[in-house]
């Protein structure tokens, strides 16, 4: 029987809950299949199709009261077919049908009623109005249908129906279904549900309870919440709780509770800001590192080091595409694939750019600049001309969609979480290669001492070029990332370049954690100031202080330390 | 070559004007066109072949505005090796300040039909004026708003930037900054400048029509006439004292600062002088374009003016007025020819210029160009030779 399998596909996560709570995962399998073999009716029979048929013709009755009986009598049998066939009569769309004296649901489509089976809820034809007669109802009729269209959902076997029913009852906020609620309260087994249920009671009881007891009860409830929701109803409570001539001591507790769920949900506020903060910290991170490298080690102005992010977006969509249209079945694995091709893309458009135009230029950080600049717009126009000027669809795959969500009003969502996690193991990444790699060591050498280096037999150019072609794929891999979020476009590189700056200069020229800080304490000091200033004040107040900072501190967070009159 | 700084001992002003052969060429094409261009456009009929059309006036008229810009800032950076990436702010400040004095001109003749209120605020629902709009509608207020506003900005952000040692690339990134902040600012409604669509429609200044052949040909004269002046202005400062200090800071600033001199004065005196001249070039700009927004504001065009100084010749003056010309006449021809290619153009005169032309145009000109005419890669190659070994 379908109410049954109902029942146990409902029980069984519970019962795996409480099993594994007393420790033993046999016996969760145990009390699984007991429940399985027993499969004990839950509420009531349901209809067979001629049963269900017949009850519903009698919907057509004479008066008011018949009606009423035949609806109770459906809404307490606990069908899953009897919500659809009472919704449609609420809102008129039930008819009978002159030719077999079934009873459908219709939808109208201009002059047209297709008619839907309500046995199967499959279409079973169509008509003009003449050929059926409406099912009549009044405000009596539907107050009574709302009532029991509520008693389904509430008593449906569905968990996610049910809870969306304690959820719009909690909404709601009346009276009227308390009585019903309290009855749902003692059939519900769901512990979390069960929890819902006690606070939608609670914030009935606040206003409709009778005695003290029962609002002071109310109040101890709903405040160990915090939820933006309770606040709503605490605060409407104590508005009104002086016209309303409440007890003082229910109004002080009120007062109480309502100050303790604000001060918790502003610490979620805080966590949430952070949260927002690290996010955003996250993508300046990925921007900024590889300017870090080319920036912050070599000392070259690349302003076309957005162009590289560009190039890494671009990858991206290029390897989508390739998949999509060869290999349709690895389309999951898109984004593993793009991170070395943008890695080697990008990488090799930055060796290049430095073999032709910057290696010519160092030691000349200006020229450098002007220089890079325009190879960016070399760049920008490049890919316009060839992929045209319109954003470019990235899709994003399965696990980076959707969103972890709190009832705090906190919401993580995957794609933020998983950025979060790749600009770290990129940092990781970056600082492993400096620090232990032969590379790295060469690298370090020929920024520190180039002459010395270059006498040791370390081949300086050589050096030089592959460290630019590492930043610069660093460049493209946070542009896989940054794909994710931000439109793929031409302009994609002009967005960040001048935040990738600043976070280098802010953390300091030449260190990788003060570009980590940099990014993180940028984007959270963004992030705090967003809700007070508005998204655009705030960048202002950002730029604005971040100038002020250079005056007091003109070589960043972490200065390198020397005695050169002139770095 | 006649020196005529020893003849003209006495009046050293007009010493150093003679003797500056570029500048002598400048200044007698700007007085010929001050004078020709309006005649040619008001007096000759429109058949005659040396008619100037009013469309090619105000474009002209433009080209000067743009290089009086990148006067202002070959002032700074050929000179005194400030490279700011933010100068399209001051220009853009001055166009607001007369915009805003424009704006105040229209009257009750906007879409909106208020005496006071310019459109865009009766549209936000503003009840008054906002309380810095107040003096625009008259225009000497403007005028002197439009250099001040500009002046005090550079003098505050040179003040802070050069006491605390910001050079260099530093400088340049912190300029990039606040002219970007400045963008930011000047999109938001809130800010009472018109947000995005920013000042337009602009009827009349000092009771002229702008659409007059007759205003255009005037504005295109004062254009010419400030350049010009500006140019005396720039010139002296080169060549007086303060200037040699200037070019010594550019070459070797610590030296300076070890010899003595409060190297962060004379940078922050040049610096808001430059902010002044290009805040002039914007307010002769915006009546001759008819419109001012947040656009002007935008990183990317301040850089834009650097390459024409680059292109030009920096630390010649007259190099920067030239640049101006050349590359915004090559913008206006690929962007009406062939838009695609203007990126590509204008990328590659920033890679070409730096690598080949280090003293720009002018400096390829012998008559002009100074001993070190090498390009870089030139130097580099020799640099190479020098070191021995393979670099």
């Amino acid at each position: 029987m379908r109410n049954d399998m109902f029942s146990m596909l409902r029980r069984s996560p519970h019962c795996l809950q409480q099993a594994r709570k007393s420790g033993s995962r046999l016996g969760a399998v145990l009390a699984c299949l007991l429940i399985f073999f027993m499969a004990v009716p839950d509420m009531a029979m349901a209809y067979s199709d001629e049963e269900l048929r017949n009850v519903a013709e009698r919907l057509d009755a004479k008066s008011s009261t018949q009606k009423i009986e035949v609806i109770e009598e459906m809404a307490a049998d606990g069908d899953p077919r009897v919500a659809p066939i009472l919704r449609a009569m609420l809102e008129g769309d039930l008819y009978v049908r002159e030719s077999d004296e079934h009873v459908v649901i219709t939808r109208k489509q201009g002059k047209v009623y297709t008619h839907i089976d309500i046995v199967s809820g499959e279409e079973i034809g169509e008509s003009g109005s003449k050929e059926i007669s409406k099912i009549k109802v009044n405000n009596r009729l539907r107050g009574v249908l709302r009532d029991a269209l509520a008693t389904l959902n509430l008593f449906s076997p569905d968990l996610t129906t049910r809870t969306n029913a304690v959820e719009q009852i909690m909404d709601a906020r009346d009276p009227a279904m308390l009585p019903l609620l309290l009855r749902a309260i003692d059939r519900e087994e769901d512990e979390t549900l069960l929890a819902r249920m006690e606070l939608a009671r609670a914030t009935m009881a606040l206003a409709a309870g009778e005695t003290t007891e029962e609002r002071l009860a109310a109040i101890e409830v709903l405040s160990s919440e915090t939820t933006p929701q309770i606040r709503a109803v605490l605060y409407q409570f104590v508005a009104s709780a002086e016209a309303g001539g409440f007890e003082p001591e229910v109004i002080a507790a009120a007062n109480d509770a309502l100050e303790s769920v604000e001060g918790r949900l502003s610490t979620w506020q805080t966590v949430g800001d952070v949260y927002r903060g690290i996010s955003l910290g996250s993508v300046l991170l990925l921007a900024a590192v590889g300017l870090a490298i080319t920036f912050g080690v070599m000392g070259v102005i690349n302003m076309a080091h957005g162009e590289m992010i560009m190039i890494g977006a671009y990858t991206t969509f290029m390897v989508q595409q390739a998949l999509g249209s060869f290999l349709p079945s690895g389309s999951a694995w898109s984004l593993a694939i793009s991170v070395p091709a943008a890695f080697l893309v990008a990488g090799a458009v930055g060796v290049v750019i430095e073999r032709s135009v910057i290696r010519f230029l160092y030691g000349r950080p200006l020229e450098t600049l002007l220089a890079t600049w325009g190879v960016s717009l070399v760049l920008q126009q490049a890919i316009r001309t060839i992929f045209g000027a319109t954003n470019q669809q990235v899709t994003a795959p399965d696990f980076m969609s959707g969103a972890i969500e709190f009832s705090t009003g906190l919401v993580l969502t995957y794609n933020r979480l998983w950025i979060i996690l790749f600009s770290i193991i990129v940092v990781a990444g970056i600082a492993a290669v400096l620090r232990y790699t032969a590379f790295g060591l060469q690298m370090r050498a020929v920024t520190q001492n180039r002459r010395m280096a270059g006498s040791v037999g370390i081949r300086t150019g050589y050096v030089d070029a592959l460290t630019f072609g590492l930043g610069s794929g660093i460049a493209g891999i946070a542009g896989v990332a940054l794909s994710q979020i931000s439109n793929v476009s031409p302009n994609l590189g002009q967005t960040y370049i001048i935040d990738s700056f600043m976070v280098v200069v802010f953390g300091g020229v030449g260190n990788l954690w003060g570009t980590v800080l940099g990014a993180f304490s940028l984007g959270i000091v963004n992030k705090f100031l967003e809700p007070v200033a508005g998204a655009v004040l705030a960048k202002i107040f950002v730029l604005i202080a971040l100038i002020l900072f250079i005056q007091k501190r003109p070589k960043g967070l972490f200065a390198l330390k020397g005695r050169a009159v002139e770095a | 070559m006649t020196d005529y700084r020893q003849k003209y001992q006495m009046t050293p002003v007009i010493g150093w004007l003679l003797n500056d052969r570029g500048g002598m060429i400048l200044l007698g094409i700007l007085i010929a066109a001050a004078i020709l261009v309006p005649m040619s456009n008001l007096l000759l009929p429109e058949s005659s072949a040396f008619h100037v059309p009013t469309w090619m006036v105000s474009l002209l008229g433009k080209y000067l505005c743009y290089a009086l810009l990148a006067l202002s800032v070959d002032l700074i950076w050929g000179f005194c090796g400030i490279l700011s990436l933010g100068h399209g702010a001051f220009f853009a400040l001055g166009g607001y300040a007369m915009g805003m004095y424009l704006m105040r001109q229209i009257g009750d003749r906007g879409v909106y039909g208020d005496p006071v209120l310019p459109d865009f605020m009766v549209f936000l629902n503003w009840q008054e004026l906002p309380w810095y709009w107040y003096g625009f509608d008259m225009f000497w207020f403007a005028i002197v708003m439009a250099m001040f506003v500009p002046g005090l900005l550079a003098f505050v952000f040179g003040f802070l930037a050069f006491r605390s040692r910001v050079t260099g690339v530093y400088l340049s990134i912190i300029t990039q900054a606040m002219t970007y902040a400045l963008l930011l600012a000047f999109f938001r409604n809130d800010m009472g400048f018109g947000g995005n669509n920013g000042l337009t429609d602009f009827k009349d200044l000092l009771g002229y029509s702008l659409q007059s052949d007759g205003t255009r040909a005037g504005l295109f004269v004062a254009s010419c006439v400030f350049l010009g002046i500006c140019y005396v202005v720039a010139r002296g400062i080169t060549q007086s004292r303060l200037g040699k200090v200037l070019i010594a800071i550019r070459d070797a600033e610590s030296r300076v600062r070890f010899t003595g001199y409060r190297v962060e004065y004379y940078k922050l005196f040049v610096f808001t002088v430059s902010a002044v001249m290009a805040g002039i070039a914007g307010a002769l700009y915006v009546p001759q374009v008819g419109i001012i927004n947040p656009g002007e504001f935008a990183p990317a065009l301040s850089i834009e003016i650097v390459i024409w100084v680059a292109v030009g010749g920096r630390g010649t003056l007259y190099g920067a007025v030239l640049g101006a010309f050349i590359v915004n006449y090559a913008k206006t021809f690929f962007t009406g020819a062939m838009p695609d290619f203007w990126l590509f153009f204008l990328g590659g005169l920033f890679i070409a210029v730096t690598l080949f032309l280090p003293k720009g145009v002018i400096g390829a000109i012998p008559a002009f160009g100074s001993p070190d005419r090498q390009s870089i890669i030139t130097a580099w190659r020799k640099r190479r030779a020098n070191e021995g070994g393979k670099a």
